[in-house]
């Protein structure tokens, strides 16, 4: 738990703090210095045209970040724009959004995510839209359930008998208690984002080449990894799995916390 | 049960509708002219007129709902086009590559299923010991590493430094026969990487499943009896945790589809799967559309299927 939560704080201030203090530049093509293994010098070696690993790792991550940032904002406000509307309008607006939900979510979404960034020409905001396109529908179902249990509350039938429109209920009312389950939402939707964007650049369809991204730094590393130069694309997938799993332990956690089963058996 | 089939293929032809409906729509608003594809280099030297002509014969300039119901009626009628990534009836493409695909994810499927149920009854009859965290621990950091990153560590362990098996493609790169034991050994790494990577939430599962069964009171009853430990966790505790595993692993198709499409690009291993790949880095959309829609067929298949066993297996939901 502490080590999970250590590592976030520690990736989070790498990516926020090394690129303006170090002032390193990550481009920095040196063929002298091309594929070495980790050394002091280059922690996590250097590539084939001689650019240090770890740095670059750093910037990918921050790249990767804040474009899985983006797209979790995407799919949140879609999801919750939809579920809002579902769980407030009941009926049969309830049903067909439902269905909607259900069949987006059986699709595979990287299949999804391939034909939509397919269609155009590779860019961060391709990628931003396929992940926000295909990901949107567990925020949906959380807002739903959400707002669906919030209608039948004191609070809201008072605001309602009181004569408060429909627009005020949802505004004054539903969307404050929303916030918090949206915010939770985003944040375990951050590195499934990650994950999504990782693997669209690295089949070649996601960010452009020129952006060090974690994806595409693999992609690139996987050519000399026959030739035994394992560092450029194997370093750089250790920075997607430890957010991931540091996020994960975090969430089991806060789970195990607020489910009553775990803790009486914790206790016995 | 018929019931049940027919509610379920009526929910999919319009989720099937609805997913060609998006792909044309997408295509129709995609940068990329598909008469500039075909003619590539060409495309400089060729008249407007000609050009012109090309449009007129493939129907382009007509308006996009004809358009899109012709190229609907011809899916419908098995008239799949022509894949200009693979200069091949797209049909073809596809009879050649989804036999490897089934054979490898099929394989994949069985391998995953027995090791999850072993290593995840093994976790929650030691539950709590060392063997249970390392395995919690393990499937964890398995799910958090992405299916790619996995198979390229194992083609750095075993192709690269113990050379032990070949890291990719269908056969050695001299071989003009499909040797089997060449095939089998060449399928090794791709079918352990896509079922190691599906197995995660199935260990998860199969051990909380078996640590709830094991609490319950027919298996204190068949402990009582005397009866050995090995019987009590596999022939009463493990048969009754398996009920709802099968409807979730229709659910997972899915997540299959997606581990298929990645391993299979890292290992050349030539299926629908990387084809996918190849069609959507050449903008081939004949190809990618039918091999979309392939996936959300699979998808629909896997849920009917869960379905159906589930009602199979437990006698009780069949009322």
């Amino acid at each position: 738990m502490r080590t999970a939560a250590f590592v976030l704080v520690a990736l989070g201030l790498a990516v926020l703090l090394v690129p303006p203090i170090f002032q390193l530049d990550q481009q920095l093509v040196d063929l002298r210095a091309a594929g070495l293994p980790p050394s002091p010098a280059h922690p996590l070696g250097t590539d084939e045209v001689g650019r240090d690993v770890l740095l670059r790792c750093v910037y990918g991550l921050r790249v990767s970040f804040l474009v899985g940032l983006v797209a979790a904002l995407v799919s949140m406000v879609i999801g919750g724009t939809l579920g809002l509307a579902a769980g407030s309008a009941g009926g049969l607006v309830d049903r067909l959004l439902m269905r909607v939900v259900d069949g987006f979510s059986s699709l595979p979404h990287l299949l999804l995510g391939i034909f939509i960034v397919a269609m155009f020409a590779p860019s961060p905001v391709a990628v931003v839209v396929s992940v926000g396109i295909t990901h949107w529908t567990s925020a949906a179902r959380i807002v739903r359930s959400e707002v669906l249990s919030l209608r039948g509350r004191p609070f809201v039938e008072a605001a309602i008998s009181g004569g408060a429109s429909r627009s005020r209920v949802i505004y004054r009312h539903l969307l404050p208690h929303l916030v918090p389950h949206l915010l939770l939402a985003m944040v375990l939707m951050v590195p499934h984002a990650i994950w999504h964007e990782t693997a669209l650049s690295f089949l070649g369809l996601g960010l452009p080449p020129h952006l060090a991204s974690l994806g595409n730094m693999i992609n690139d590393g996987q050519r000399s990894l026959l030739a035994g130069n394992w560092w450029s694309s194997l370093a750089p997938g250790l920075f997607i799995l430890a957010p991931t799993l540091a996020v994960s332990v975090l969430s089991q956690r806060w789970r195990d916390r607020l489910n009553p089963r775990m803790r009486s058996e914790l206790a016995l | 049960m018929l019931r049940i089939v027919l509610w379920r293929l009526a929910f999919a032809v319009p989720l099937l509708l609805a997913v060609t409906a998006a792909m044309f729509a997408l295509a129709a608003n995609s940068p990329f002219d598909p008469v500039r594809q075909y003619l590539g280099d060409r495309a400089m030297v060729t008249s407007p007129e000609v050009v012109a002509r090309i449009r007129a014969e493939w129907g382009l300039d007509r308006p996009l709902l004809e358009q899109y119901a012709t190229w609907l009626g011809n899916l419908s009628s098995g008239q799949l086009g022509e894949s200009h990534s693979f200069n091949r009836p797209v049909l073809d493409v596809i009879l050649e590559r989804l036999p490897w695909t089934l054979l490898a994810t099929g394989c994949a499927i069985v391998l995953m299923l027995a090791g999850s149920l072993v290593v995840g009854t093994l976790a929650a009859w030691r539950k709590g010991s060392a063997l249970d965290r390392i395995i919690t621990g393990g499937a964890l950091a398995n799910e958090s590493a992405p299916v790619f990153w996995l198979a390229l560590a194992a083609i750095y362990v075993f192709a690269v430094t113990l050379r032990w098996l070949p890291a990719g493609g269908l056969t050695d790169a001299g071989s003009t026969t499909l040797d089997p034991l060449d095939v089998a050994a060449h399928m090794v790494l791709p079918v352990t990487v896509l079922a190691i990577s599906q197995s995660s939430w199935l260990v998860l599962y199969v051990r909380e499943s078996v640590i709830a069964t094991l609490r319950e009171d027919f298996v204190l009853g068949a402990r009582s009896r005397g009866l050995r430990e090995r019987t009590v966790v596999v022939r009463h505790a493990l048969r009754a945790a398996l009920l709802p595993f099968l409807t979730l692993l229709g659910a997972r198709v899915p997540e299959l589809v997606t581990g298929a499409i990645l391993v299979e690009t890292v290992f050349s291993w030539p299926g629908v799967a990387s084809a996918t790949v190849q069609a959507a880095l050449s903008v081939d959309f004949p190809l990618l559309a039918v091999l979309t829609l392939l996936g959300t067929l699979a998808v629909v298949a896997g849920n009917l299927l869960a379905d159906l066993a589930y009602r199979i297996a437990d006698p009780r939901t069949a009322s």
